[in-house]
C-alpha cells in the first residue's frame, strides 16, 4: 500500500520536476545560457494564473493560459533586458560573458522575487485544480489533478520531443546546440534561433509554474529554491542533455518521495543533494552529459 | 487587495516627517504648555505585512488610533502610529525596535505575531526600558522571562494567549464537541516546527488525553514543506478520528492538499491564517470545514465591542481581521488608557504600573495582565469571564463560532469527504 502510494506520489512530483528542468537545460544546450532567474519565470506564471483565475474570476483555464503567456513574456523580458545586452556589450570581454550572464540573471531573479513579494506578499498561493476529485489507483486515493499534472507534463515533453526531432525548426535548434558556427555558415541567423529557444523555454517554464501552483503552491520565497532544484536536476542529468534531465528528475523526485515516506518529510531535500555532490565528484559531466 | 498595504504603510512615517518639520517650525512661537498638550503620542508598530496574520497588525492599530483621535485623543493629544515592517526577520525586528525607541521616541511598541521575533525584541525592551507588547506571538517563554527576571523584563507584556492556554482552550473545545457530541476517541497532533509550537505541543499532549482524545502520533514538520501527501498518509495510517493542528506560518498549502487529496479526517486546533477571510481566497475555498481556536470570530458576541469592530474592519479593508487584528486594536486602547491613568505620562516605569492595573473591556473580552507572582507574568489572563477564547469554523465560505456554546452561532459541520465516527 505504502509502496503504491510512493510510486503514485513520486510519479507526479517527478513529472513536474522534469517539466520544470527541461526548458532550463534546453536553453543551456542551445544558447549556452544558464538562466538563474528560472524560479522567477515559474513563480511569475503561477502568480498571474492565480490572479486571473481567482482574482479576476475568469476561470482556471483562462488563468492557466494567462500564466503560460506570462511565463513567455517574462522569458522574453529576461532575454531582452538582461541576457542580450550582456551578450552584445563590447565592454565585457568575450570570455567573461558567461559569468556576467550568471550574475545578471541571478540578480534579475532576486529583483523578481522582491517585486513579487511586494505585490503578492510572501504567502503561498494555489491555482484552483483544473479538475477536482479523487480516483483510487490500486487502493491509493489519488487526486485527479495529480494524474492530470503527470499527463500534461508528459504531453508537453512529448510535444517538445516531436518538435526537436521531427521538424525543421527543431533540427535547427539541435544543430545550434552541436555546432552554432556551422549553422551560421549555412546562412541561419543565430539570434533568431536564440529567440526561438527563449520562446520555447518561456512556454515550458510557464506551463510548469502553473501546474506547480495547482499542486504544491507557489510563493515569492520559492524563486530561489525552484532555481536550485532545476539546477541540481540539470547538473545531475548532464548540462544541456534533455534526456539526462528527464532521468535525473525522476531520480530526484523518487528519492525525495522515498525519504519523505520512509525517513522523515523534513529531510526530503537532503539525499538528492548528496547524490549531486557524488556526481560532481565522480562524473562531473553528469549522468548523460556530453563532455 | 491587501497586497498594497506596504505602500500605504510607509506613508504615515513620511507624513509624520512633514508633521515633525512643521512642528519644529512652530515651536519658536507656541508657548511650552500648549505645545505639550498638542504633541502627539507616538506608538510604534512592527508587523510582517506580507503574511496574513501580520497584515492585520497595522490595520487593527490604525482603527484604534483613528477612533481615539476622532474622540479627541488622549488628554487632547493625538495618537500617531510609526509603522515598520520586519519582513519576518528577527534582526530587522530588533532594528525596527531600536529605531522606534531611540529615533522615533515612541511611548510604546506593539509588534510581531512571530515568537522568534518577539523573543529577540524582548531583551531590547529590557535594555532600552521601552514598553513592548506582542499582539500575537504565543510562546510561553515571553512571559516566563518577565516572571524570572521581573526587574529587567517588566517592560514586556504579552497581549495574546500563551501557547499553554491556546492548547487548553482547543482541548476543552475538543472535549465538548469532538468527544461529547461526535464521539471521537483519538487524534494525531500535527504542528509546524516553530518556537510557539514547542510549548503548544507539550500542552496538547498534556490536555488532549484528559479531554478524551488519545494521541496516536505527534508530527512536527518543517515550515518549508510543500508536499504534505507523506504526512497525511502517515496520519491516515494511524486511523485517528481528528488531526489536531498547530499551524500559523504555513496554512495554505496543507489546507489545499488536505482538500485536494480528500483526506477523510477533520482538522481542528490552531490554524492562524484561517482567522482572516483572506485565507478563503488564498485557498480557493479549500479551508471549508477547517476549525481553529482564536480570540474571536466575526460573529462572536463576546463583548458589545466585538461584532461592531469586525464589521467596521471588514467595511474598511474588505476582509475579516486575522486574530491579531483584534488584539492589536485592543492593545492600542489599553496603552492609551494606561497613559491617561498615568496622568498623561509616557515614562516607562509609570506606564508599567499603569498597564499592570489594566482592566479593559476589549473586543476579545475583559482584559487583565497576570501579576508578578503568576506563572505567565504580564500575559493576558485567560478564563471564561476574562478572555474566553473561541473556536471558529469555516462553513459555506463564512467563519462561524462553534465553541463555547455561549457564543456559538452554528453547529460543527465538516465537508462530505470527511468521515466521522459512527
Amino acid at each position: 500500500m505504502e509502496g503504491v502510494q510512493i510510486l503514485v506520489d513520486g510519479f507526479a512530483i517527478s513529472a513536474l520536476y522534469a517539466l520544470g528542468a527541461v526548458g532550463f537545460t534546453l536553453l543551456f544546450g542551445v544558447s549556452g545560457v544558464l538562466n538563474l532567474a528560472h524560479g522567477g519565470t515559474l513563480v511569475v506564471a503561477a502568480m498571474i494564473a492565480w490572479l486571473v483565475a481567482t482574482g479576476l474570476h475568469l476561470g482556471t483555464a483562462t488563468g492557466a493560459l494567462a500564466g503560460v503567456l506570462a511565463g513567455l513574456a517574462f522569458a522574453f523580458a529576461t532575454y531582452a533586458a538582461v541576457v542580450r545586452p550582456i551578450q552584445r556589450s563590447r565592454a565585457i570581454p568575450r570570455e567573461e560573458t558567461e559569468i556576467f550572464i550568471l550574475t545578471g540573471t541571478l540578480l534579475w531573479g532576486i529583483m523578481c522575487q522582491t517585486a513579487l513579494a511586494y505585490i503578492f506578499t510572501t504567502n503561498p498561493i494555489t491555482v484552483p485544480a483544473l479538475i477536482g476529485g479523487v480516483v483510487p489507483i490500486l487502493g491509493v486515493r489519488t487526486p485527479r489533478n495529480e494524474i492530470l499534472i503527470a499527463l500534461a507534463c508528459w504531453a508537453v515533453i512529448g510535444a517538445l520531443w516531436l518538435l526537436i526531432n521531427r521538424t525543421r525548426t527543431g533540427k535547427t535548434l539541435l544543430a545550434a546546440s552541436i555546432n552554432p558556427r556551422g549553422l551560421t555558415l549555412l546562412g541561419f541567423e543565430l539570434s533568431r534561433v536564440h529567440l526561438l529557444v527563449w520562446a520555447i523555454y518561456g512556454v515550458l517554464a510557464g506551463f510548469a509554474g502553473v501546474l506547480l501552483a495547482t499542486f504544491l503552491g507557489a510563493s515569492s520565497d520559492a524563486v530561489g529554491p525552484l532555481t536550485a532544484s532545476a539546477f541540481s536536476i540539470v547538473v545531475l542529468g548532464g548540462l544541456g542533455s534533455v534526456g539526462g534531465s528527464l532521468v535525473a528528475a525522476y531520480i530526484v523526485g523518487y528519492l525525495e518521495t522515498l525519504t519523505a515516506y520512509l525517513v522523515a518529510p523534513t529531510l526530503r531535500s537532503i539525499p538528492p543533494l548528496i547524490i549531486l555532490i557524488l556526481v560532481v565528484y565522480l562524473r562531473p559531466q553528469g549522468l548523460l552529459g556530453r563532455r | 487587495m491587501s497586497k498594497t498595504i506596504r505602500a500605504s504603510l510607509w506613508q504615515p512615517s513620511r507624513r509624520q516627517v512633514l508633521a515633525g518639520a512643521a512642528g519644529l517650525a512652530g515651536m519658536a512661537t507656541v508657548p511650552a504648555a500648549v505645545r505639550a498638550a498638542g504633541e502627539p503620542i507616538k506608538i510604534g508598530i512592527i508587523a510582517e505585512t506580507s503574511t496574513l496574520p501580520g497584515a492585520a497588525i497595522p490595520k487593527g492599530a490604525q482603527m484604534a488610533a483613528d477612533e481615539i483621535n476622532a474622540a479627541g485623543g488622549v488628554g487632547g493629544r493625538q495618537i500617531q502610529l510609526v509603522i515598520y515592517d520586519d519582513h519576518v526577520s528577527a534582526v530587522e525586528g530588533v532594528r525596527a525596535f531600536q529605531r522606534l525607541a531611540q529615533q522615533d521616541k515612541v511611548a510604546a511598541v506593539i509588534g510581531s505575531f512571530i515568537s522568534e521575533v518577539a523573543l529577540a525584541i524582548e531583551p531590547w525592551s529590557a535594555r532600552l526600558k521601552m514598553i513592548y507588547i506582542t499582539p500575537g506571538a504565543a510562546s510561553n517563554d515571553i512571559s516566563k522571562h518577565v516572571h524570572d527576571d521581573y526587574d529587567h523584563y517588566k517592560y514586556t507584556f504579552h497581549g495574546w494567549f500563551t501557547s499553554y492556554f491556546i492548547a487548553e482552550s482547543a482541548s476543552d473545545a475538543a472535549h465538548d464537541i469532538l468527544v461529547d457530541d461526535l464521539h471521537m476517541k483519538s487524534c494525531v497532533v500535527m504542528s509546524e516546527d516553530a518556537a510557539w509550537t514547542s510549548p503548544l505541543d507539550d500542552a496538547y499532549l498534556e490536555f488532549l488525553p484528559k479531554a478524551g482524545l488519545a494521541v496516536l502520533d505527534h508530527i512536527r514538520f518543517s515550515p518549508d514543506t510543500t508536499d504534505f501527501t507523506p504526512i497525511f498518509n502517515r496520519i491516515e495510517g494511524k486511523k485517528p478520528d481528528v488531526i489536531i493542528t498547530g499551524i500559523s506560518h504555513v496554512g495554505v498549502v496543507p489546507t489545499v492538499q488536505w482538500k485536494q487529496q480528500r483526506v477523510p479526517i477533520p482538522m481542528w486546533g490552531v490554524s492562524s491564517q484561517a482567522t482572516t477571510s483572506d485565507f478563503w481566497k488564498d485557498t480557493n475555498g479549500a479551508c471549508e470545514g477547517v476549525a481553529t481556536q482564536t480570540g474571536a470570530g466575526p460573529d462572536s458576541a463576546i463583548t458589545p465591542k466585538t461584532i461592531p469592530f469586525t464589521q467596521a474592519y471588514e467595511k474598511k479593508y474588505g476582509i475579516t481581521p486575522a486574530y491579531d487584528g483584534y488584539s492589536t486594536y485592543d492593545l492600542v486602547h489599553i496603552i492609551a488608557d494606561a497613559i491617561t491613568r498615568a496622568g498623561g505620562s509616557t515614562d516607562p516605569d509609570k506606564l508599567v504600573i499603569a498597564l499592570e492595573a489594566t482592566d479593559h473591556l476589549g473586543t476579545l473580552g475583559r482584559q487583565k495582565f497576570y501579576g508578578r507572582q503568576d506563572r505567565f507574568t504580564h500575559a493576558f489572563e485567560y478564563g471564561p469571564d476574562l478572555m474566553p477564547g473561541v473556536v471558529i469554523q469555516w462553513q459555506n465560505g463564512a467563519q462561524k463560532t462553534v465553541w463555547p456554546k455561549k457564543f456559538a452561532t452554528a453547529k460543527v459541520e465538516f465537508p462530505s469527504f470527511v468521515k466521522l465516527p459512527s
